[in-house]
């Protein structure tokens, strides 16, 4: 991976700026909040935006910038959570399979196969059915979904690598096969794996938000992006601010790691 | 036949704009075989490649002329260009598995050019198709018109893609780096090919290659380049067995020498 | 010491052919027939063919890398390889500095300051400077590369090195270079090298015994210049002939 180069690219700046704003933010937001998320003013319900709410209050009268705040934090540590599981396994498997080839790279991808066939939206639900909806089930539900997209991406790299002739030295000055897949070959996969990481987080923030959306993610009173839009859905019109501010969060946390992504994988 | 002169070469992808060929002269004769040897990054690629008219990249700058039959290639349009290619300039390349299309059959390949700048109808261009992979000596022309280029080894890939640059009788042909990927054997005979061309054709030739005792038995004059410029230029038994220039003397100490040891004691 | 480093015995190799269908019967092709020979210590032993001769596949059996049947006696430690393409043999993620320690990291037993010790010990012995250590291989030429992947072959300390192709993907005056290094770095180190090439100038100039193999037999062998100069078997003369050396 060539550093200095990606540095450069416009598309990894304007990304890490976009993130680094947003992930400030709500990292602010953990400390901080101008109200309380989940405190009821029934004196500000739809307050437009002002000074005192910058973002306005939705139905109950409660802070909306506050809440976004605490939301995308939610949706945040969903999404992390999320490709943290679909990253360790599918590292495991990928290298795995990539690496040894054979019965074991049948019989586990073609698992991966039958999961990955299933949308991971729908894999979800089918999850979330039988766990109960909450945040941490959602996590796990999520996780399981994105395993075979990264365990694909990480076996062909190791494919790719395992027959260059630095992983034959690297046996023949006696390095064990551990230490070959994830010593060796694994920072190779590095450039990669990042940009899929991004991309990866980008589909688990939109997912997330989906599941929130459908009332079977993040369950009240706790805020979550998706949950919002879906409460925001019946004040469309007499509150288009309770929509939009949420919506533009996704957008812009979307992008930054869209573009973040863009910016690794082209160099 | 075709004059190059004052020929350079300018890229601009790079941080800083790197020059890569420099005041680049050659003239090359109706028959002749010219050699152009260097190392890598030496520039004689760049130079090939914007004599065959394949330089035409937006992030580069050519400055010089290369006059073939009146026209300058490196100004005319892509239209006057197109009616050299194939038809009075042909080239090869040094990896015979990417310069063939896999998913095309061996005759549709080497019958392209035809297509390209002949009116003759299927027939006649099969026709011609195959008696030219019988002059490429390759055995069963009609089996070989018939197949795909992984059905054929390293050699014979050659042999089409020489067959293909020779279909319509160019007055020349490039030809960079042709026999480094194949076993010596096998270099030997495509270079027999390529001279046996060059004298009933009288196609000239310009041969680029690393190998310097190569490009000594194939050509009659050779350029020598380094850096970008040409360093040495003279007819080939001057420049191996009396080179003036210390990067030639170089290139040629490097090539070891088979010598019985006990002459190479006294 | 003229002890034998290496004895090679009636080696077969075979590789299966891949089935359509699981159904249909075991095929395979061998690729190595009834190899013999010995090689002694502190020799350089040439390796000649043309590409399907079976050169690569004979040195990963002495590597013990894929099966095999006969016998392969070696009187050695693990042997060590450098390879063809200094591109690919090098670690792409990695920093030179880390390339080289690795083995030392592997065998144990040393501290931290004492790898550092013997990796700049090493890359002065390849002519190179220190300042290198903290660079990635594709920040260096193909010739620096090819020199490390020496380094790295020897900091280990190997009896037998086996070369495939060392130099064949460089310029000719790397070339020479690189074939000087390797004949010093021998005689300092007594070390034998098994030096496989289709370049049957550089392997005149670098060896003392040659096997000449064809489809996965040796044609000839002997000592280079009763090879060379006294050929028995046609091949070599046509060989010889192609590379356009003069024997008569």
């Amino acid at each position: 991976m060539n550093w200095k180069k990606i540095r450069k690219n416009k598309n990894f700046i304007a990304g890490s700026i976009l993130t680094g704003i947003m992930l400030l933010l709500i990292l602010a937001g953990c400390f901080y909040t101008p109200y309380n998320p989940n405190t009821m003013d029934p004196s500000a319900k739809f307050a437009g935006v002002s000074l005192k709410h910058l973002m306005g209050c939705d139905n109950f009268g409660r802070d909306i910038f506050s809440r976004v705040l605490s939301g995308s934090r939610t949706t945040l540590i969903v999404a992390a959570g999320t490709v943290l599981i679909g990253v360790v396994f599918g590292i495991l498997i990928g290298a795995l399979t990539g690496y040894y080839g054979g019965v074991l790279d049948e019989v586990l991808m073609r698992i991966n196969d039958a999961v990955f066939a299933f949308p991971s939206i729908l894999l979800a639900l089918l999850f979330i059915s039988l766990l109960g909806s909450g945040k941490y089930h959602v996590i796990i539900a999520l996780g399981i979904a994105f395993v075979p997209s990264f365990a694909r991406i990480v076996r062909s790299e190791f494919i790719r690598n395992k027959n260059m002739d630095y992983v034959k030295s690297a046996k023949l000055q006696g390095a064990g096969d551990f230490r070959i897949m994830f010593v060796h070959i694994l920072p190779n996969t590095m450039t990669v794996l990042l940009s899929a990481i991004m991309i990866g987080f980008n589909n688990a923030v939109l997912a997330e938000a989906g599941m929130s959306f459908l009332g079977i993610g993040v369950q009240p009173p706790d805020a979550s992006l998706g949950r919002m839009l879906s409460e925001a859905q019946s004040f469309l019109f007499s509150a288009p601010m309770y929509a939009l501010f949420p919506g533009l969060t996704i957008i812009l946390l979307v992008l930054g790691f869209g573009l973040l992504s863009d910016g690794l994988k082209n160099e | 036949m075709i004059r190059v002169t004052d020929l350079n070469i300018e890229f601009f992808d790079h941080e800083r704009p790197e020059t890569v060929v420099y005041d680049f002269d050659l003239t090359l004769h109706e028959g002749e075989i010219v050699g152009l040897v260097g190392e890598s990054g030496s520039g004689k690629s760049m130079s090939a490649l914007a004599i065959a008219g394949l330089l035409s990249r937006k992030d580069m700058k050519k400055r010089g002329e290369i006059l073939f039959e009146g026209v300058n290639l490196l100004d005319c349009d892509r239209k006057t260009l197109r009616k050299f290619q194939g038809n009075e300039i042909g080239m090869i390349f040094q990896e015979p598995m990417t310069s063939l299309n896999p998913v095309k059959k061996i005759g549709w390949q080497v019958e392209e050019a035809l297509r390209l700048h002949t009116d003759l109808s299927k027939e006649e261009r099969k026709k011609r198709a195959i008696e030219m992979l019988q002059k490429v000596e390759l055995h069963e022309p009609e089996r070989v018109y018939e197949q795909y280029p992984h059905e054929l080894s390293g050699g014979m890939r050659q042999r089409v893609m020489i067959a293909a640059a020779m279909i319509c009788d160019p007055k020349i042909l490039i030809a960079d780096e042709p026999t480094t990927a194949l076993d010596v054997t096998i270099q030997e005979q495509i270079v027999a090919l390529l001279k046996r061309i060059n004298q009933e054709k009288k196609t000239a030739i310009l041969f680029i290659s690393h190998d310097l005792s190569l490009v000594h038995q194939l050509c009659e004059r050779v350029l020598v380049m380094k850096g970008g410029y040409v360093v040495e230029n003279g007819s080939a038994d001057e420049i191996f067995y009396h080179p003036k220039e210390e990067y030639t003397k170089k290139l040629i100490a490097a090539i070891p020498k088979v010598v019985r040891k006990t002459e190479k004691d006294s | 010491m003229t002890e034998n480093i290496l004895e090679v015995t009636d080696l077969q190799v075979s590789y299966p052919v891949s089935r359509k269908t699981p159904f249909e019967k075991k095929k395979s092709i061998q690729v190595l027939k009834d190899i013999s020979f010995t090689m002694k210590r502190g020799e350089i032993l040439g390796l000649v063919g043309e590409s399907g001769s079976g050169k690569t596949t004979l040195a990963r059996s002495i590597l013990q890398m894929i099966p095999y049947e006969g016998t392969i006696i070696r009187n050695t430690v693990q042997p060590q390889m450098v390879f063809q393409d200094p591109y690919g043999s090098l670690n792409p993620s990695q920093r030179i500095a880390w390339i080289l320690e690795e083995p030392l990291r592997l065998k144990g037993g040393l501290s931290k300051e004492e790898r550092v010790q013997k990796v700049k010990t090493m890359l002065q012995r390849v002519g190179l400077e220190e300042k290198i250590l903290e660079r990635f291989p594709r920040e260096l030429s193909g010739g620096q590369r090819q020199r490390i992947a020496i380094a790295a072959a020897l900091m280990l300390e190997p009896e037998l090195l086996i070369a495939d192709e060392p130099v064949s993907a460089l310029d000719v005056t790397i070339q020479a270079q690189i074939l000087a290094l390797l004949k010093e770095i021998q005689k300092e180190m007594n070390l034998s090298i098994l030096f496989i090439s289709h370049d049957l100038r550089v392997v005149y100039e670098m060896c003392d015994h040659v096997l000449i193999m064809q489809l996965g037999q040796i044609r000839e062998s002997g000592d280079v210049e009763e090879v060379y100069f006294h050929h028995k078997d046609p091949y070599t003369g046509k060989l010889l002939k192609a590379a356009g050396i003069e024997t008569a």
